[in-house]
């Protein structure tokens, strides 16, 4: 089981609770697509993303980065349970949406910038850490059902 | 692959950031050391706590590598040999840390930069610092 001290769980309520879920997920979403483009591969249907600018407008993709971050809250909920809350989730992403997992690190990172970007210097090197762990628990947890 | 114009731009960008270089370094190492403790262990020749002089310093030295690399990014090779000599047969550091550094410098560049660290800034950065490690590894084996 997953140990959190008390100054990791600050940080990490901090953040998701200083996050505009309908602006910071898209905001996430869209650079992992722009930065990372093969990414692309899972949105084919999701309409224009021809370029940056497209990308960033795609209503479509707003919806979907704003549903990614309401799952991390789910997460955030169940910091002593993270493995057992994202098992449908897990299996959902493997069996009917067969997104490789090492993807969810990319928006993982991807995320991570968004809030350096908006937290800049109160976005320290020890809360760092911290959120980089809760996104490397729910990354693995994200990746267990896949075999 | 680096088009032209993300050439310029990381050249541009480099240019406007040395004057910020040890600190920009300094942080991106201390985020690396925080988060990845396991690259701590090469530096125990060092005082790398936070504020300390020694990270300023070896974080200045790193950027001033990363600018000047960008200055021609086509000549990377040719530009980093001496780097490229001293990492793998003295320093020999595991090139995963290369990768573990370059997302703190990442991090440090949004940091700094805010808004202005762009979702195309930002791609141009990470593909010019993975093809920078990547070079850098070369003469590993």
């Amino acid at each position: 089981m997953v140990v959190w001290t008390d100054q990791e769980r600050a940080a990490i309520s901090t953040i998701m609770g200083g996050l505009n879920y309908d602006v910071d997920g898209p905001k996430a979403l869209s650079r992992c697509l722009i930065v990372y483009p093969w990414t692309q591969r899972y949105f084919g249907a999701f309409g224009n993303l021809y370029n940056a600018e497209a990308i960033k407008n795609n209503p479509r993709i707003a919806e979907h980065g704003t549903k990614i971050l309401h799952g991390l809250d789910r997460a955030l909920k169940n910091m002593d349970n993270i493995k057992e809350t994202y098992t449908e989730l897990s299996t959902l992403h493997s069996e009917k949406l067969h997104v490789d997992p090492d993807n969810f690190k990319l928006l993982a990172d991807c995320l991570t910038i968004v809030i350096a970007a908006k937290m800049g210097t109160s976005f320290g090197p020890d809360i760092q850490a911290s959120w980089q762990k809760f996104l490397s628990v729910v990354v693995s947890a994200l990746g267990r059902q896949y075999h | 692959m680096l088009s032209k114009k993300e050439k310029e731009l990381l050249e541009n960008e480099w240019e406007q950031l040395t004057p910020v270089a040890e600190y920009i370094g300094a942080d991106a190492l201390l985020r690396m050391f925080t988060t990845f403790p396991g690259s701590k262990t090469y530096f125990s020749h060092l005082d790398i706590s936070p504020g300390s002089d020694h990270l300023f310093i070896h974080g200045k030295k790193i950027v001033q590598a990363i600018v000047e690399g960008a200055q021609n990014i086509s000549s990377l090779t040719e530009t980093l040999a001496p780097l490229q000599t001293l990492h793998a047969y003295v320093l020999r550091i595991d090139p995963s840390n290369f990768k573990n550094f370059s997302h703190c410098m990442l991090v440090a560049l949004a940091v700094h930069m805010g808004e202005d660290f762009t979702e195309v800034l930002h791609a141009a950065m990470d593909k010019y610092l993975s093809a920078f490690a990547a070079v850098l590894a070369e003469k590993y084996r």
